[in-house]
């Protein structure tokens, strides 16, 4: 299972969840798959879904799933100390773990090698951290999302892109449909 | 230990409906940080750099809270693609409340480096960026404020030694 397959597998499980998913081919997949209201795209600035994310879940009560990739992660290490230090009651970040950079043309990160991380996230403190296969990702979503605080959830996958266009939404559309879909309640 | 010149400027983000701040510290702002952690109506999120703190406030925004960012000038180094592809790509209103190191009274020589770069790289980014020198010049911060939140743009509001040491 790739990172396009395992998008696909947890489309059904997203219900009202707020999106923001990481920069390059993973918003560009997740627009083809299901583009929504809930979903907000970043388009630019590698590192920062879980960052933005995490603003997100403390400022307001919606449940909101930050899909973040290994590489992206690598390049904003400390947001895991940060997630672990102010938990929220509603926020699940997903790491899909290819072990590459996928959008760069799938040059290795360390996170394939000898760098777990699963447990830096436990260093870190982070309370509520599974490893697991990609199948078995749309089922520990789904569970994250239904209980109360904060998951981090590395998601083992094949590295590898399908054929997608890039995004040409107008940045600031993006965000003001989110915050309109943000006030529905 | 926090003087009334601290208060005034949290109460002043209080009053302009700021909800969220986060921050990595400087000498010169730990009276400000001490006075966002009494503050609860004010979510305060320190962060690990600077970078990261702007996608908390770009999230925090989202969510319907107005955000700041307190932080040193040597940072500017650091935010300049979180400011140009995040904060203004997307129209994300942003005051961001800077310690201006490095000039006139610095003890750190190293800390002169960036401050020669500070309003270049302001300029260059075309972000509105205010000086507060005097004591006295804080009595423009509700006037920015709203500034940022009208222009959905990053607003600097750079704090030199001078202003630190004279105000009370
Ligand atoms: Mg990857």
């Amino acid at each position: 299972m790739n990172r396009y397959e395992l998008l696909k597998s947890i489309v059904p499980v997203l219900g009202d969840t707020l999106v923001v998913c990481n920069i390059g081919a993973p918003s560009q997949e997740l627009f083809q798959l299901a583009d929504r209201p809930g979903n907000f795209y970043m388009l630019g600035t590698m590192g920062l879904a879980s960052s933005i994310g995490l603003g997100l879940a403390l400022a307001q009560p919606r449940p909101v799933l930050a899909i973040d990739g290994d590489g992206s992660v690598l390049t904003n290490l400390g947001t895991l100390a940060t997630i672990a230090n102010n938990p929220a009651r509603n926020f699940v970040l997903l790491i899909v773990d290819n072990g590459s950079y996928g959008s760069t043309g799938d040059q290795p990160t360390y996170a394939g090698k000898r760098t777990s991380l699963a447990e830096v996230a436990r260093a870190c403190g982070c309370a509520d951290v599974v490893e697991c296969s990609a199948e078995a990702t749309a089922g520990e979503v789904e569970a994250a999302l239904a209980r109360e605080g904060t998951s981090v959830i590395v998601a083992k996958c094949e590295a590898g892109n399908v054929d997608v266009p890039v995004i040409t939404m107008n940045p600031v559309v993006i965000r003001q449909r989110f915050m309109d879909e943000v006030r529905r309640a | 230990m926090a003087k009334d010149v601290d208060r005034r400027i949290v109460a002043d983000m209080k009053a302009a409906g700021i909800g969220f701040v986060t921050s990595v510290p400087c000498k010169q702002l730990a009276g400000v940080i001490e006075v966002l952690d009494e503050t609860p109506e004010i979510m305060h999120v320190p962060c690990n750099r600077e970078d990261e703190g702007m996608g908390l406030c770009a999230g925090a925004y989202m969510g319907g809270r107005m955000p700041c960012i307190v932080m040193q000038n040597t940072a500017l180094g650091v935010v300049v693609n979180a400011l140009a592809t995040l904060i203004q790509f997307y129209q994300i209103p942003l005051p961001m409340l800077i310690s201006y190191r490095g000039e006139v009274g610095e003890k750190v020589a190293c800390q002169v480096e960036m401050a020669l770069h500070t309003k270049p790289i302001l300029n260059q980014l075309h972000i509105p960026t205010y000086h507060f020198h005097r004591p006295g010049d804080e009595a423009e911060l509700p006037g920015i404020l709203n500034h940022a939140w009208v222009s959905s743009k990053p607003v600097a509001i750079l704090t030199d030694a001078s202003f630190w040491s004279a105000a009370k």
